[in-house]
């Protein structure tokens, strides 16, 4: 005969076994979840770090794109896009822009001359409630196909290895496109005469429930004059701002919104390949920048241009892009916001 | 051994292990999408927020009936220690279940963000859009998350240690089956 209170005493070691086992098992696959357990993981914020100068990032400031001046103005749609996406940003009508013109680069006081891509922010509100935001480059391809290349060629780019560059770009042929718009196009004067371009590819949905997969640029109305980058950097280190603050004091500028619709076969999941020259163009609309205002002041500081945040009618493709902006401008806010007190109080 | 203690009401317990998937689902949801880059974030952000919306919902149906069917009472011979364990933890786990919501909610409303439901489907600012505020609801929405998961594994023990070392009925108040 066994023992009743040793066998009793055994049961109780299995059962806080169980416990510990059941307890366990879920503390595990929380830190699973969470990454935890896989350094490898390409986290939102180890993309967003990879972004930082040797110096550390400029507190305060968005960690890409970070010098900017803001903008409000007003998108005014033709309807010429109504019957692609039912968003009623893309019905015939006028649209406030909460908009922000900015560099890419992670330096908040960069020379405007020195910084090869340009970009273009915008917010658009509709009386439905709903928000279109989009962030816009002029170059005209993205210079990777996927995140975990773009996040390895910001370790390449920022690494003391000589050759880093060369074996990142052996490894990732794709980036030749953009490496030759960023050594050959030419530069302008002004943010009012580049073409700022989704290069991310969207769906839109319409009315009836049909979906196409579209990319969007703004076209300037001014014609671009081309100066030499030497000249530009002779100009001052802020000649992009003034240039622009000027311009628009004297009269609107103007861009129009056009919409290209892919074919079935495009390669619409990566944004390194542009589309072939014939694809149909829809104009949309135009949007037009009525005012500038300096960023510390101004209503584009504390906006995230998410391009995930779109009105029912428009939504993510199979471009993993998207996805990935999405988290790491997250984290890039949530940072920003968290250094408030080191930001620029004011811009006078 | 098991006493024969009175139960949760039939509803009470429907909407415990509701939340109990739902809560449990969101705090995983919530770490995971916050640790990629992948399409999975937004798929994830995008179950997190209407989740959010449908748990905070049924927390106030279940303070509701909690408050008018009450509880009952845990085993007279479980020691004072352990009952006011018992009770503050109760008492966490519905502060939690309310103020997560609403945090998560407020820090959205402070970023300026839209907060969607589904496509077309917006909740109304809450708060006015301040980066202060953000980050001060931010910092408590995610701290409270861990302790949040910390407090459901530690109410996950004591149910095991009241089903299977105890076995005094409390575990039955709750989880039903054979008396």
């Amino acid at each position: 005969m066994s023992d009743p209170i040793r066998s009793s005493g055994r049961s109780t070691v299995v059962s806080l076994a169980v416990i510990a086992l059941v307890v366990g098992g879920a503390a595990t696959a929380f830190a699973y979840t969470a990454g935890w357990l896989s350094p490898d993981r390409l986290t939102p914020a180890k993309m967003t770090d990879a972004f930082a100068p040797p110096g550390g990032p400029a507190l305060g400031h968005r960690r890409n794109h970070a010098k900017g001046v803001c903008f409000t103005g007003t998108l005014e749609a033709s309807g010429g896009a109504a019957a692609l996406s039912k968003a009623q940003v893309f019905a015939a009508g006028k649209y406030p822009v909460v908009g922000r013109f900015n560099l890419g680069t992670a330096d908040p006081m960069a020379a405007d001359g020195a910084a090869r891509v340009r970009g273009l922010g915008i917010l658009v509100r509709t009386p439905d409630g709903q928000q279109w935001r989009s962030a816009m480059i002029d170059a005209p391809v993205f210079p990777v196909s996927t995140p975990q290349a773009f996040f390895e060629l910001l370790k390449a780019s920022g690494s003391k290895e000589p050759d880093a560059m060369m074996s990142f770009a052996a490894a990732h042929p794709e980036i030749a496109g953009f490496g030759g718009w960023a050594k050959s196009a030419p530069f302008t004067a002004s943010y009012a005469e580049e073409r700022y371009n989704s290069l991310n590819s969207f769906v839109f949905t319409n009315a009836g429930g049909e979906k196409s997969v579209v990319r969007w640029s703004l076209e300037p109305e001014a014609t671009p004059v081309t100066v030499s980058a030497d000249e530009l950097k002779q100009r001052g280190p802020d000649v992009l701002t003034s240039e622009i603050t000027d311009r628009i004091a004297k009269g609107p500028a103007r861009w129009t919104l056009v919409v290209t619709v892919a074919n079935p076969g495009d390669p619409t999941a990566d944004p390194s390949k542009a589309w072939p020259d014939d694809r149909r163009k829809i104009e949309a609309g135009k949007l037009t920048v009525e005012r500038i205002e300096a960023e510390p002041d101004g209503p584009c500081r504390d906006v995230n241009f998410d391009p995930t945040v779109l009105p029912a009618g428009v939504s993510v493709s199979d471009d993993p892009f998207p996805a990935a902006r999405s988290a790491v401008y997250a984290v890039s806010f949530d940072r920003r916001a968290a250094e408030a007190a080191h930001y620029p109080k004011s811009a006078k | 051994m098991t006493e024969d203690l009175p139960r949760f009401t039939l509803l009470q317990r429907l909407i415990h292990w509701l939340m109990a998937i739902g809560i449990l689902s969101m705090l995983f949801i919530g770490v995971g999408m916050v640790s990629t880059v992948t399409e999975t974030h937004l798929a994830l952000v995008s179950i997190h927020k209407p989740l959010g919306v449908a748990l905070f919902a049924l927390v106030l149906i279940r303070l509701f009936v909690r408050l008018t069917s009450g509880a009952p009472a845990l085993p007279a011979a479980l020691p004072e220690p352990m009952k006011l364990a018992a009770h503050l933890s109760h008492y966490a786990l519905y502060a939690l279940m309310i103020a997560m919501p609403l945090l998560g909610w407020g820090m959205l409303s402070a970023a300026g963000y839209p907060v969607t439901l589904w496509p077309g489907a917006t909740l109304p600012q809450i708060l006015p859009e301040s980066r202060e505020l953000h980050t001060l609801l931010w910092n408590a929405h995610s701290a409270l998350s861990f302790a949040f998961f910390a407090l459901v594994l530690l109410h996950v023990a004591a149910a095991l240690f009241h089903a299977l070392v105890r076995r005094d009925g409390v575990f039955q108040q709750m989880a039903g089956g054979a008396r």
